[in-house]
């Protein structure tokens, strides 16, 4: 196994005591990751409660996530099997911190959704569940956990396995495992279970050696403008590349507008002539001639951007408090920050009930999903989430803080 | 793209924002690995020319070998050094012997620290830290808010996703900008190795120890260790079975002591 090769991150979400973070720590102790001074650390914090070792307390390590046993934050941490290293990003399971969830899982490749046999699908497990659909996360394994508290019981297993999937697949889901497991008590985590002999699919460890990193595909060239900098008397554009890739000399778009432009120089500190960079390259770039140029704009290989002051969206909103149309909200997509307002909301749904709530809805709140028509004081340049997706999700601010996200249809 | 350049990109680019967004930044150095890696990002960033000063929090209780190393790196890259120190409690004696490793930590460091800030009129200030070296920094945000108490809101803290990051700050706030929170300590040894990045002797094995973590020389203690150069100390870490903090007095007072450290306005 190469060290070098980058950690796989992997997010576990679903309802609150469902067993995340409980599931984290065991998978830590059973692979051997967890360090014995910190495995004496929640031995004493779990004793100080009058508790047998907790495991949720590797991830929950804020003082009143222990004392109220919940978690509040997105936690991470690495572990390792014999195949790959992994990062573990645990999120919360309550209502209340859908945001840190949202944090949390935005930067994971795969996820584990977790559920509790014996109270079974609520609503946070059908929250997260499209949440993971809207983020683009296509590689989730289900865990039906506490299969301990239903007595290992197969028939309760197919009843459960069969609605989360009929769920999942209303949401164009499609998860790569469905494993009975218990956190607490070990059973399928990292060895198969004597006790669930009816059940022949991988164990948790195995289900995510089955996942793999996303690959990079070959897609037009994007450059956001992030900023620009003087260096010995030279323009440089600085930013990073969202997708495709740059030649030296290369001509390309300087959008919004309708100038070509032609790239100079490849600017990397210590690393003179450069003649090209790649997809997640943060690079300066100089051009030939004097352009107008400012963060915001976008350098582009092709036409092929929507460059446009009303967008489509799919939002989720995650913050508290309620949202009216017509608000002045600020759009963030790469390094575009353009004032803007949500026009009209088409239809309005809560994940949770999984029922359409309104169309032509006027406002929005803290779990909600909605497909809007958003007006921007001036043109963005964007492209579909399905073609590009670092130029097609964005955050939505209210008065300074995100309080919802979405992604471009 | 290989590993460490997925992490160097994006601490960049995270920099870059930083810069951006508040223009009145510095950078906190502690002369340990981390920020030394961090200090050598910034580096790269800005081609050489950082824009803003790198901040030393001197508690007057530091290595030798850690001031001669700043002393010569700030020379030898051109830095805008300012070293932030708090005479007062200095004076009056104030060190680990006296109090709890809580004050003391609080006055000479946080302190010190909040007095810098508030004299430069900074916005934001960059540190090192990371999510692996502890469960409490395994919370943070890559811009974390602190209001004008310094206070961290652990529990209210802004969402951060799609690289979008919080940027609004209030007359009195400023923001903690971790461009290293996805390195582990595996990485920050490996990304040094690559870079052949100056580092302060301590870390390398004397007489059969050496620091794994080097803050005051009263609170750290060494591990045994033979490890005598970088891959030494990259083939160690990758098969280590204590985390890198277990010499810090620090965290053996109070299980919560970060916590409540870092809810005050500490790294």
């Amino acid at each position: 196994m190469s060290e070098g090769e980058r950690a796989l991150p992997i997010v576990i979400v679903g309802h609150v005591d469902h067993g995340k973070s409980t599931l984290i720590g065991r998978l830590l102790f059973e692979t051997g990751s967890l360090p014995a001074d910190k495995y004496s650390e929640i031995q004493r914090s779990s004793a100080m409660l009058g508790k047998r070792v907790e495991f949720a307390f590797v991830m929950d390590c804020l003082e009143e996530e222990r004392s109220r046993g919940i978690t509040i934050d997105t936690t991470q941490t690495f572990f390792r099997t014999s195949k790959r290293r992994y990062v573990i990003i645990d999120a919360p399971g309550h209502k209340e911190f859908l945001k840190n969830m949202i944090t949390g899982t935005s930067q994971a490749e795969a996820a584990l959704l977790i559920i509790d046999s014996f109270e079974g699908i609520q609503d946070q497990t059908k929250r997260h569940a499209y949440l993971l659909g809207m983020l683009g996360l296509k590689q989730i394994s289900v865990l039906l956990n506490k299969i301990d508290l239903v007595d290992y019981s197969e028939r309760k297993f197919l009843e459960l396995k069969a609605e989360i999937k009929d769920f999942l697949e209303r949401l164009n889901v499609h998860p790569t495992s469905i494993v009975p497991i218990s956190a607490i008590q070990g059973d399928n985590v990292a060895k198969p279970s004597g006790k669930t002999p009816w059940f022949d699919g991988p164990t948790v460890l195995q289900a995510l050696d089955t996942f793999h990193p996303l690959e990079m595909e070959e897609k037009p060239f994007r450059f956001p403008i992030q900023d620009r900098y003087t260096v010995d008397g030279e323009k440089i554009l600085v930013g990073r590349i969202e997708s495709g890739h740059l030649i030296r000399g290369q001509t390309l778009f300087l959008l919004p507008g309708k100038n070509k432009v032609v790239v100079k120089s490849i600017e990397e500190f210590l690393n003179p002539n450069v003649m090209a960079a790649g997809c997640e390259e943060s690079i300066g770039i100089s051009l030939e001639g004097k352009h107008r140029t400012r963060r915001g704009q976008v350098l582009a290989g092709d036409r092929s951007s929507t460059v446009s002051d009303r967008i489509r969206a799919n939002i989720f909103w995650m913050e508290q408090g309620v949202h009216h149309n017509g608000e002045t909200l600020l759009f963030r997509c790469v390094t575009q920050e353009i004032p803007c307002r949500i026009e009209k909301i088409y239809k309005k749904f809560d994940p949770a009930s999984m029922t359409l709530t309104e169309d032509d809805a006027l406002s929005i709140q803290n779990g909600e999903v909605a497909d809007v028509l958003i007006r921007l004081d001036r043109k963005a340049v964007v492209d579909p989430f399905n073609d590009i997706p670092e130029m097609g999700r964005f955050v939505l601010e209210k008065e300074g803080r995100p309080v919802a996200g979405g992604i471009i249809l | 793209m290989d590993h460490l350049t997925r992490l160097e990109n994006k601490s960049i680019y995270i920099i870059r924002e930083a810069y951006y967004q508040f223009k009145k930044i510095a950078m906190l150095w502690s002369v340990g690995k981390d920020s030394t890696t961090l200090l050598w990002l910034c580096r790269k960033a800005f081609f050489g020319q950082i824009p803003f000063p790198i901040i030393h929090i001197d508690t007057s209780y530091k290595f030798q070998e850690m001031y001669r190393f700043r002393d010569e790196k700030a020379k030898e890259w051109n830095l805008n050094l300012l070293v932030g120190k708090n005479e007062a409690k200095l004076r009056e004696g104030m060190g680990p012997g006296r109090g709890s490793k809580l004050d003391c930590c609080n006055e000479l460091k946080t302190n010190a620290l909040k007095a810098v800030i508030k004299r430069y009129h900074l916005k934001a200030i960059l540190l090192g830290i990371r999510r692996d070296e502890h469960g409490i920094r395994a919370k943070e945000r890559y811009f974390s808010p602190r209001d004008s108490q310094f206070k961290w809101d652990y529990e209210n803290q802004p969402a951060e996703l799609w690289d979008q990051y919080q940027s609004t700050v209030e007359e009195e706030e400023h923001f903690r900008i971790h461009p290293l929170l996805h390195f582990t300590e595996y990485d920050v040894w490996d990304y040094v190795k690559r870079e052949k990045l100056p580092i302060v002797p301590l870390y390398f094995s004397r007489d059969g120890k050496r620091f794994r973590s080097i803050g005051c020389h009263t609170c750290c203690s060494p591990v045994d260790s033979d490890a005598r150069t970088i891959d030494d100390i990259v083939e160690e870490i990758r098969t280590s079975k204590t985390s890198e903090r277990s010499g810090r007095a620090q965290d053996k007072e109070n299980i919560y002591t970060m916590q409540r450290l870092r809810a005050l306005g500490y790294m």
